[in-house]
């Protein structure tokens, strides 16, 4: 039983409604730029400006500012610098962005560790790695929609040249699209995507909510609207299953709650086992004929 | 075609790719509706010439003319890449490759369009590709995601398509048919086809013209002007005999020199001398 739906103080508390608002953005702006993340095989890219964005999260502790903003600067930061160096080779985009993380990583522990010791803000670390949503302030709402919106809109600009794009660079030239401004322009929806969602659960789980649902959508959607609708419903499915549950678990452990973002990041993880036992089922009846003929 | 502007003139084109000359004056045409195959082995330059008419590098010399203008102009050369990894789990069945070709280049999603879906779909019978079109592009065959890659290229009516090794991997009946679609499709839309192979004997029959390359430099003509003994022996700098074996062509170097050698190990076009 749900009992956090009826409970007329779940949908009147403020912390809660802040929680819903920054995590259905933060999930609806992941599900869609993280489809296009998985797509163009970026995943661990996706990861590593999550992690790296840390760093600003837990500057922004040390600075007294919206963690928001920390989250956002380190985050483009590191989205700069890994387009800019523009690597085509896989294997060595994956060293870069590896040495970038680390990097990231590293000055995260350097500044939380500060905000420890200096400012004394002693649940920094938790809330920047692994997110806080009941604690996040009501002053963040204005500007977590403004970077959802930004970033929405800059998916939908590229939406074509960007599958075209991750299809084939030179299919994507001959059509004459200008394919470094379309990385580019990714990169720095993906920035905003990745800020929103170490807001929710964490820079650290930042990745389960941009490309989980992507990922589970992609198991069993054919055309890329669907992908796109259906990883929509999962990473909001979560965000606000996982608020809910949370809210519930002060029922089951009276006088604490469990985190939102175990929650969240459990819920992804069903939705992506369904999708491949759903996948899975739809393929059998067809799997046989085309599974003789050879390519 | 008498009067009208080719199709593709290529006019004495020189490339060169870190510090070497990979083509070597380079001049043929190509009229609007000609099947045209680039012919020569692995590092003869096709890629190469292929990546210079579509304005991807930089030419040192020479003219490339398309209908008359500048190379690269964009959506006016169809393009069939050799390698595309179309990975199973993309979300995009035939027919929304082939609509990507259409206006893939806009930017926005896509808006529901009767007009867009009938080209699409008029596109797709076209290359015989109907019966998979809602099917994921990457769990096709070779021989299907090569249908529905052409149909990508042509659905916008180039004057000029560019296939860049479209037969590798396929097998001998997809082979035939790739071909026998792409002479097809040629005369139907009046469009020059340059389809780059390693192998000529698949296009033997199908081929209006070859351009053939060794060493960076090429001779075009029929395949009757060009494939024989003198032309490519005076094209490779040695002598080669042209053999015509159970139906095949066969180019054959008459000296064991090294290089020709390496050339026979890599390419199948020539063949060890017969003893």
């Amino acid at each position: 039983m749900l009992l956090a739906l009826f409970d007329t103080g779940f949908w009147t508390n403020g912390p809660v409604r802040v929680a819903l608002a920054v995590g259905g953005s933060a999930a609806l702006v992941c599900a869609v730029v993280g489809m296009a993340t998985v797509m163009r095989r970026q995943s661990f890219a996706g990861h590593a400006l999550a992690d790296v964005s840390s760093a600003g999260g837990s500057a922004a502790y040390l600075l007294g500012v919206n963690p928001l903003l920390g989250f956002l600067g380190m985050a483009a930061a590191a989205a700069g610098v890994m387009e800019w160096a523009d690597i085509r080779e896989a294997r060595e985009r994956d060293l870069l962005t590896g040495v970038v993380l680390g990097a990231g990583l590293g000055l995260a522990a350097l500044l939380l560790y500060f905000d420890a010791t200096v400012r004394s803000v002693s649940g920094a670390a938790v809330t920047v790695l692994f997110g806080s949503m009941f604690t996040i302030p009501a002053t963040i709402v204005p500007l977590a929609l403004a970077v959802a919106a930004l970033a929405l809109a800059a998916s939908a600009v590229i939406y074509r040249p960007l599958i075209v794009s991750s299809l084939s660079v030179d299919l994507a030239r001959t059509q004459g699209i200008r394919v470094r401004a379309v990385a580019l322009t990714h990169a720095l929806a993906l920035a905003l995507a990745v800020s929103l969602s170490a807001m929710t659960v964490g820079a650290i789980l930042s990745t389960a909510l941009l490309i989980g649902p992507a990922a589970a959508a992609l198991r069993v959607a054919k055309r890329p609207a669907t992908a796109l609708a259906l990883a929509a419903l999962i990473g909001l499915a979560a965000s606000w299953g996982g608020i809910v549950l949370a809210y519930e678990s002060f029922y089951w452990t009276p006088g604490h709650g469990w985190p939102v973002s175990f929650f969240i990041v459990a819920l992804i993880f069903g939705a992506y086992l369904l999708a491949g036992w759903a996948a899975g089922r739809a393929r059998r009846p067809t799997a046989h004929p085309s599974g003789c003929e050879g390519h | 075609m008498n009067g009208a502007a080719p199709a593709l003139a290529v006019e004495g084109l020189c490339v060169a790719l870190g510090g070497r000359q990979v083509l070597r004056n380079v001049s043929f045409e190509l009229e609007a509706g000609e099947f045209c195959a680039l012919i020569g082995s692995n590092g003869s330059g096709k890629t190469t010439l292929l990546r210079a008419i579509l304005g991807f590098i930089p030419i040192d010399s020479g003219r490339i003319g398309l209908d008359g203008d500048a190379p690269g102009a964009a959506g006016r050369i169809g393009y069939v890449p050799q390698k595309i990894a179309l990975d199973p789990s993309l979300p995009l069945r035939a027919r929304d490759v082939v609509a990507l070709g259409l206006d893939g280049a806009r930017l926005g999603p896509p808006l529901p369009s009767k007009r867009r879906t009938a080209q699409v779909e008029q596109m797709l019978q076209a290359v015989g590709a109907a019966g998979f079109a809602d099917q994921r592009v990457g769990l096709l065959s070779g021989g299907q995601q090569q249908r529905v890659l052409v149909a990508h290229a042509l659905v916008r009516r180039p004057r000029l398509l560019l296939l860049d090794e479209p037969l590798a991997n396929l097998d001998v009946r997809s082979t035939a048919e790739i071909v026998a679609l792409l002479r097809r499709l040629s005369r139907e839309y009046g469009a020059a086809v340059l389809l780059s192979a390693h192998d000529m004997n698949p296009l033997l029959p199908a081929m209006d013209r070859i351009v053939y390359l060794a060493n960076g430099s090429a001779v075009a003509g029929r395949a009757d002007e060009v494939v024989r003994t003198e032309v490519l022996s005076s094209l490779y700098g040695y002598h080669v005999d042209v053999v015509r074996v159970h139906g095949r062509v066969v180019v054959v170097a008459a000296e064991a020199r090294d290089e020709i050698r390496d050339a026979v190990a890599r390419d199948p076009v020539h063949t060890a001398p017969v003893p």
